[in-house]
């Protein structure tokens, strides 16, 4: 026991001097400090496993990046990458017309569809009027968001935001909320879990591509193009080579590329 | 997490001095800021925003005073039991004053506001009672943990103005045929009120500054606001320096008006 | 009600991660309050300096810093901060620094604490009993030396209170930076008790943590009371 407390107190440490002094050529990757399974999750040893973190380590393996990882808060990813305190956001954050206006985006490398939960005695589309009078959950300035507000904002009774999608998916098990927005991977994964029990897909929402955008893309800063096209081409590389394949395996069965 | 103990050099000392009579540097200073935040900054937004902001700046006064009056309703007899009360009753509040003081707010908040809501998720029969309309919003539970915190710090304040009015006046009081009840209410309450309040008024501008915690569980106050503005302009300096300009402005008005509280209070 | 195998240290229990974070939690506590107090000594001399305009830069700061909530102070501090020293550093044609998390983060607490730490140095300094600052004058002694012999050990007494309270403030002011995403203790519990689902278990148990870090730090805070204010009855009267 004692020993299993020195080597974590070592590894901490040692965590912390590599969180003070950056090497010269690292790249700073960060995904949402937050539980986003199956993309992104803390488990118990306190290192991040899940889809993406394993697709951006064999993006930075093949662009030959020698990557360091910083999560960040969600709300806070895109000033953490235009004031450069990190270099590249994975946190399947969808490329739209209104973040490319601030930040740049690599090539997609997957694509969800947005889609509405909500518990399962009650049976409503994810249609205005389905949700007409509910209290719906959203992650905050998210494409979820931003959907929400422009096509249920006139028919529920509320739109509550939470920092993370976690936490609304907790707010609908414990009854606060009767619905939730959100991408369509990330709601099934909770859906299958315990707590997710309470509650069943409710639909797809309609398309609407100036909001919900082209697909999920690496966040970049603007300027940034020996970077992109690295990513581009690493992003092609390990889908012809099947790395992409492999990893999809282990945590879906089918590709989640999309067309 | 933003209050002070009991210990009299800071507890008066983190309030807000008002602005000096005289003061042409600071003046300057916040003329060229305006300016400079006007000119460069993008301020189209707040067309779209003020009835919001309005909203939030009355949400985050109604959480202020709310918590503070019921904190402070908590923190006297937290203070009577800690200060002359048998063990059963003061060990207990003794204990509570410490666990809120030890501990940061903000984890105090996710506790009562997850915690609660996993144990929701558990028991159905909850959300089938008469309070559930009231339970499933927010606002409680940010309210409860402010008013905790406030009740907590105040309850210390209390104890050591509860056990500082001299002996001497309570004896007096009995002498003159008073009895314990009313000598409680018209002698050692008001002399330990009197005593304990430039350490409240202190301890209620830091609940202003405690009141932004309550964003973080979907609270719309003003600082849940400027949030939405932060994410939906992509702006990052232009909406905090309102933010903060908002802050510095009710801080200041709040720290004038309980100083001519105050003043009043103790003529009396 | 509680599976409390979750909390031990080696996976499937998350208590190395906490542990991970409370260790975080206090590097960051104790850097910023070290940055806190060289702060507060600058400030504090400042305030009490015959130089009028430094006087008042001093009392802005001051000021602002104790109107705005810490943790909008965080905010503006983590993300406008940082970016605002690096373009400075530019203009003046230096190469930018690459401020990582910790370092923001114990440099957000700093510069809080310092407002805080300058009030109460001011007021410990302005305790002395002005013959003694008069009488190192009068013994010759420089204004720099006069500081570190007389008035810092003189002041001490005074400002041990205000500056224990502000070591308690600073262990908890940590937990704002779980909002920014920074991995200390109140982070790492959100994060465990999310992936968990055992909301509850974890928060109790971090709340245990920082209580135990209160408890330990009044203990030590009257330790070095007592030796400090040696000789000094009057205080306690």
């Amino acid at each position: 026991m004692k020993n299993i407390t020195k080597i974590a107190l070592v590894s901490c440490v040692a965590g912390l001097m590599s969180a003070g002094v950056a090497l010269a050529e690292t790249v700073k990757v960060s995904w949402a400090a937050e539980p986003y399974p199956p993309f992104a999750s803390p488990d118990s040893s306190g290192s991040w496993s899940g889809w993406e973190v394993e697709f951006a380590a064999a993006v930075c393996k093949e662009a030959k990046l020698d990557c360091e990882i910083t999560p960040v808060a969600w709300d806070g990813i895109i000033p953490a990458l235009t004031s450069k305190k990190i270099d590249m956001i994975i946190s399947s954050m969808t490329v739209t017309d209104e973040r490319l206006k601030t930040i740049d985006f690599s090539d997609k490398y997957y694509d969800a569809r947005a889609a509405i939960a909500g518990p399962k005695g009650t049976a409503f589309d994810a249609t205005p009027e389905g949700l007409s009078g509910k209290v719906l959950g959203v992650q905050t300035s998210s494409i979820h968001q931003r959907y929400a507000e422009k096509h249920f904002g006139a028919s529920v009774s509320e739109i509550k935001e939470y920092q993370t999608l976690d936490e609304a998916q907790q707010d609908l098990a414990a009854g606060r909320i009767d619905a939730i927005q959100g991408d369509s991977f990330a709601l099934n994964s909770f859906l299958k879990s315990t707590t997710g029990e309470c509650c069943d897909l409710k639909g797809y929402v309609e398309k609407d591509e100036a909001i919900l955008g082209h697909g999920i893309g690496i966040g970049l800063r603007k300027g940034d193009t020996a970077l992109k096209e690295q990513l581009n081409a690493a992003i092609k590389a390990i889908r012809a080579d099947g790395t992409y394949a492999t990893i999809t395996k282990k945590y879906f069965d089918f590709d989640i590329y999309g067309e | 997490m933003l209050s002070t103990n009991t210990l009299p050099a800071v507890s008066s000392g983190p309030t807000v001095r008002s602005v000096k009579p005289f003061a042409p540097i600071r003046y300057a200073l916040v003329i060229a800021i305006v300016c400079l935040a006007v000119y460069f900054g993008r301020w189209d937004w707040i067309g779209d925003y003020w009835m919001r902001l309005a909203n939030g700046i009355g949400v985050t006064l109604l959480l202020l005073v709310s918590s503070c009056v019921l904190g402070f309703a908590l923190a006297l007899p937290l203070g009577v039991v800690q200060a002359t009360g048998p063990r059963l009753l003061a060990w207990p509040a003794r204990a509570f004053c410490t666990v809120i003081r030890g501990t940061p707010l903000l984890l105090q908040l996710w506790m009562l506001y997850y915690g609660l809501g996993a144990v929701f998720a558990q028991f159905p029969e909850i959300r089938a009672s008469i309070f559930w309309p009231v339970l499933r919003t927010a606002w409680p539970y940010g309210l409860v943990a402010l008013v905790l915190s406030f009740a907590g710090y105040a309850g210390e304040i209390m104890r050591g103005a509860f056990a500082g009015v001299p002996k001497g006046e309570l004896e007096a009081a009995y002498t003159f045929g008073m009895n314990r009840r009313t000598a409680f209410f018209r002698i050692w309450l008001p002399r330990a009120v009197q005593r304990a309040l430039p350490t409240l008024t202190g301890e209620t501008i830091l609940q202003l500054k405690s009141t932004p915690l309550v964003a973080t569980v979907t609270v719309i106050d003003v600082f849940a606001v400027i949030s939405k503005v932060r994410q939906d302009t992509y702006l990052t300096y232009e909406p905090l320096i309102l933010l903060a300009s908002l802050y510095i402005i009710l801080t200041i008005t709040l720290t004038r008006l309980l100083r001519i509280f105050e003043a009043r209070a103790i003529r009396r | 009600m509680f599976d409390l195998t979750l909390l031990s240290l080696s996976p499937p229990g998350w208590g190395a991660t906490l542990l991970c974070g409370f260790l975080n939690s206090v590097t960051l506590a104790a850097g910023g309050y070290l940055i806190g107090l060289v702060i507060g000594i600058g400030g504090a001399l400042g305030k009490l300096s015959d130089n009028a305009f430094l006087r008042e830069l001093c009392d802005i700061y001051t000021t602002a810093v104790r109107a705005v909530p810490e943790l909008v102070l965080i905010l503006v501090l983590y993300y406008a901060g940082t970016d605002a020293l690096n373009q400075l550093l530019t203009v003046l044609g230096f190469a930018s620094v690459d401020i990582s998390g910790l370092a923001a983060g114990i440099l957000v607490i700093g510069v809080v604490q310092g407002a805080y730490s300058t009030e109460v140095l001011r007021g410990a300094i302005l305790a002395i009993p002005h013959g003694q600052v008069e009488t190192a004058k009068a013994y010759g002694m420089s204004p720099l030396l006069t500081l570190r012999r007389v008035t810092l050990p003189a002041m001490l007494p005074f400002a041990l209170p205000g500056l224990s309270n502000l070591w308690l403030i600073a262990t908890k002011d940590t937990a704002l930076l779980a909002v920014v995403g920074f991995g200390e203790l109140t982070l790492a519990t959100k994060q465990a008790a999310g992936t968990t689902k055992d909301y509850l278990l974890f928060y109790t148990a971090a709340a245990a943590m920082y209580l135990c870090l209160t408890l330990l730090s009044n203990l030590v805070i009257k330790l070095i009371d007592r030796r400090a204010t040696r000789g000094l009855a009057v205080m306690h009267a």
